[in-house]
């Protein structure tokens, strides 16, 4: 501690270069966490919100493509509500449709929207936190984020093509989308005539109103479902919650991206502190042999040159961590997917200071190796 | 075999008064240096004795052994032969970890640039090597007392690139007997220096011998300076002679 300190401030230019490094590369894994929770936010917050254990699709849906393609029968969340471990199950529509807005006055802006179907009075009903609740059959309750595009409880929507037109009557407060797009919330039956292409006065084909997306599942208590256990007798492909969010359009790839690009800083970050931290040994490879020949023991020394790197690393990601959140609280105001959550940037904080300290331990190492012999005789 | 307490943490723990102080002992020390063929007999049988308060001198030609004796002495090397008797404590057949405690309680070294660690003050040297050896103010010196004795008190507040290499010198001494050592080494002190600063530095070990009365040996080329040592030995092929 003696020298760590001293040398911290004698060679702060140095020191202060590699700090600068790793605040910028902290810096830049804020930025990428925000626009991960971001986007994860974008891509299944409307599945994040609903009280839903698992999905049962129809039988031999693959994942990436569950929402869109399965289809299944009403009847078959009857089969599901049977068993023992399920407390309940109700059927699930969604579907992708472009429509335009009306505005109040008359303006038409156009507006995508995931409409998803629900039994009004099921458990999958959303709360509201202005307006109505689900109900009348042209009734919609959209995310908070349909009414931050300018629209507001009372303007319709009309979906292309069909012309359906349905009422925003209330909101669920939050923000809820599906692969970027916003949830709109209907009856079943109404979002049963959409998926069957029937327009209003259209003549709704037989079995339209039979059909659905998937089952959705809660769990009598806990988290656990059998899943496998009740397919077979459903006749179903569930996947979780969690599994489901792959369906997600384009979840998977974005947010492997995404983790790609932080598993590549963290790499990075920890790699130039090691980096740092094994030049700046061999520098002092004669200073460290005097010191070992005026006793010390190696123990001593690495921990001097830990104290550093941990001194570093903590006030530079600390500084960096500012920097980005501060940024990135400027663009949580803009329509960019970008989100600010603790828990991912605290994990985040402590990898960059554990990866740091991991790259300065591998360095420090040869301190060992250094000779005190050395120190005797010429210059270097 | 009489002395073989070296694993005993603290042999001489009460050092307070000098005048307890054994010095060094070395006996029939033998040291080969590389490995296969090219095996060469740095220290061939050397005996040698260092009373508390004496200051030997060693003189010899460049490769003749002179630094190999210091590393031997000094807890750095371990003799393939012989016993080393640092302060009564054998330390020949010591491990690197034992070696290293001998060395931050038993000796102090001058190098022969100084050797001093860039980021610190004067002042700091000093109180570093009080760290090191993990020792308080109150067991060895008091650093300030010490700076001002070898002359370097004005120079408390300076990095070793603010000093001259004289001043450098005097600072690498007063770090060297900060912490009480029974033995002090000293490696080609004046190399450096021109001739009136050679004989300020050696005036000084040999002042700082007598009063901290510590055993030391210096390894010099200059024989200008030899007229302050109490004992001249000279080395030729790993031998030492009067
Ligand atoms: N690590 C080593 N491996 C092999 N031989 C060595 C090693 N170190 C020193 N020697 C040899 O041991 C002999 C004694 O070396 P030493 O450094 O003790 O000489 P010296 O008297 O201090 O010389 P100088 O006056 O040049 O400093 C020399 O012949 C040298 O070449
Ligand atoms: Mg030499």
């Amino acid at each position: 501690m003696f020298l760590a300190w001293r040398e911290l401030v004698f060679a702060r230019a140095r020191f202060g270069l590699m700090g600068g490094v790793v605040a910028l590369i902290a810096t830049l894994v804020v930025v990428l966490s925000g626009l991960s929770s971001g986007l994860v936010n974008d891509g299944v917050s409307g599945l994040q919100r609903l009280p839903v254990t698992a999905f049962a699709f129809a039988e031999g849906t693959k994942t990436d493509s569950a929402f869109s393609r399965s289809t299944v029968n009403v009847d078959q969340a009857k089969a599901w509500k049977s068993r023992a471990d399920v407390g309940d199950a109700t059927p699930f529509g969604n579907m992708l449709v472009n429509a335009k807005a009306v505005t109040a006055d008359g303006v038409q802006v156009p507006i995508d929207l995931a409409l998803f179907g629900v039994e009004p009075g099921s458990f999958l009903a959303p709360a509201v936190s202005a307006g109505a609740g689900l109900g009348a059959p042209d009734g919609i309750v959209v995310s908070q984020t349909v009414l931050e595009h300018g629209l507001a409880i009372g303007d319709t929507v009309v979906i292309d093509r069909l012309g359906t037109r349905l009422k925003v009557v209330g909101t669920t407060g939050d923000q809820r989308t599906f692969g970027h797009v916003d949830v709109a919330y209907l009856p079943l039956r109404s979002w049963q005539q959409v998926h069957a292409g029937a327009g209003p006065g259209d003549e709704v084909r037989d079995g339209a109103y039979a059909e659905a997306t998937a089952i959705a599942l809660r769990a009598r208590d806990g988290n656990r479902i059998d899943l496998p256990g009740g397919d077979a007798a459903a006749g179903t492909t569930s996947m979780t919650l969690k599994e489901s969010f792959g369906a997600s359009p384009g979840y998977s790839a974005e947010t492997a991206t995404l983790t790609l690009i932080q598993v590549f800083l963290y790499a990075i970050s920890a790699l130039v502190v090691g980096t740092f931290f094994t030049v700046w040994t061999i520098q002092r490879k004669h200073e460290l042999a005097v010191i070992r020949a005026m006793g010390s023991s190696t123990g001593y020394l690495m921990r001097d040159t830990m104290i550093q790197a941990a001194v570093i690393l903590t006030v530079s990601t600390a500084v960096g961590f500012l920097i980005g959140v501060g940024g990135g609280t400027l663009l949580t105001t803009t329509p960019m997917p970008f989100a600010l959550e603790v828990p991912p940037l605290v994990l985040a904080a402590l990898l960059l200071i554990g990866l740091g300290l991991a790259g300065a331990a591998a360095a420090v190492g040869r301190i060992v190796r250094v000779d005190p012999l050395a120190a005797l005789g010429g210059q270097r | 075999m009489t002395t073989t307490n070296s694993t005993s943490p603290r042999p001489n723990s009460r050092r307070g008064d000098a005048q307890e102080r054994g010095g060094l002992l070395v006996e029939g020390v033998t040291l080969t240096l590389g490995d296969g063929d090219a095996t060469i007999t740095a220290l061939d049988d050397v005996h040698l004795n260092v009373a508390p308060g004496e200051f030997v001198a060693i003189v010899g030609p460049s490769g003749s052994g002179k630094s190999s004796l210091l590393a031997v002495a000094g807890a750095l090397t371990t003799p393939d032969a012989g016993r080393v008797l640092l302060d009564g404590v054998d330390i020949s057949r010591a491990n690197g970890r034992e070696k290293a405690r001998h060395r931050r309680e038993k000796i102090g070294f001058v190098f022969q640039s100084g050797n001093l660690i860039p980021a610190l003050t004067t002042l700091d040297q000093l109180r570093f090597a009080l760290d090191v050896a993990g020792k308080r103010a109150d067991d060895g010196y008091d650093p300030r007392e010490l700076l001002d004795r070898v002359g370097m008190g004005h120079r408390a507040g300076h990095r070793p690139h603010q000093l001259s290499g004289g001043e450098r010198q005097r600072v690498g001494i007063a770090r060297a007997l900060v912490t009480r050592p029974a033995v002090l080494l000293v490696d080609e002190p004046t190399a450096a220096l021109d001739r009136a600063r050679s004989d300020d530095i050696v005036t000084l070990l040999a002042h700082e011998t007598h009063e901290a009365n510590v055993a030391t040996i210096m390894v010099t080329h200059d024989h200008d300076v030899l007229h302050h040592c109490d004992r001249i030995l000279s080395m030729v092929d790993g031998r030492l002679s009067e």
